[in-house]
């Protein structure tokens, strides 16, 4: 998947990959997609929880060997 | 927008987590957040962040483990006596030694760092004009954006707020 800008999330806890999210989300343009790496288990409900309640689009959330990948497309 | 509305009143380290990660992330999510520091709360917006420990004293909830060593010493639960703690002298210091390694170890943040965090998005702090007076605190103890205030200030806002919070 094609993206704007990368987030390397990984090693960070709760609230941590969501507040890095929410920042890197900020420096892009509407319909720009962020993409997320995250090693926290956690980090999948709450990207869901976060798309949900802020309305950008979480275009594929998967996991790949310990690691979770999202993509993310700015409102 | 939403408003969230906090009252922080616990002044320990484990205490300072919940107020400041509810915060920054309701205000990531777009919530207008704003907290009342007061009573001991008060510990958590000082300049020095130093003050902050953890007592494991009279806390059965929380295990107590090692966060160095190979992972079968790190998975022992140090069941201390009471009466061991309260005799030991720097033990509190302790305690709150091994707690910070545990929370750079799995990647926490740090209480300066979420309070920062909360600062950058716009978390307005609110401090209890007469806790302070109480305590024998000065104005310049505190960390900067800081309103100085009373009850009736903080219910300006927590009254028209969607969540309230006593932490």
């Amino acid at each position: 998947m094609n993206f704007d800008k990368e987030l390397d999330a990984s090693g960070l806890n709760c609230p941590l990959p969501i507040l890095r999210t929410k920042k890197a989300l900020a420096e892009l343009a509407a319909g720009q997609v962020l993409k997320v790496v995250a090693t926290d288990p956690g980090s999948v409900k709450d990207m869901q929880a976060f798309a949900k309640q802020t309305g950008n689009e979480l275009l594929s959330s998967t996991q790949e060997g310990g690691k979770y990948q999202f993509f993310m497309k700015k409102k | 927008m939403k408003k969230l509305a906090m009252i922080a009143t616990k002044g320990t380290l484990d205490w300072a987590y919940p107020p400041y990660i509810l915060a920054s992330t309701a205000a990531a999510l777009g919530y207008e957040v704003q907290i009342f520091f007061t009573f001991y709360g008060l510990q958590l917006v000082r300049k020095d962040t130093s003050c902050l420990k953890i007592s494991p004293l009279g806390n059965p909830g929380m295990p107590m483990k090692m966060p160095f060593g190979p992972k079968w010493f790190k998975d022992i639960n140090w069941n201390i006596p009471n009466i061991i703690q309260a005799n030991v002298p720097g033990f509190e210091s302790f305690a709150t030694m091994l707690m910070k390694q545990t929370i750079a170890n799995n990647g926490v943040a740090t209480i300066p760092e979420l309070r920062e965090l909360c600062q950058e998005a716009e978390v307005k702090f609110l401090a209890c004009q007469m806790t302070v007076e109480l305590f024998g605190f000065e104005h310049s103890d505190f960390i900067d954006g800081l309103d100085f205030v009373g009850a009736a200030s903080f219910f300006e806002f927590a009254g028209e707020a969607d969540i309230c919070m006593y932490i």
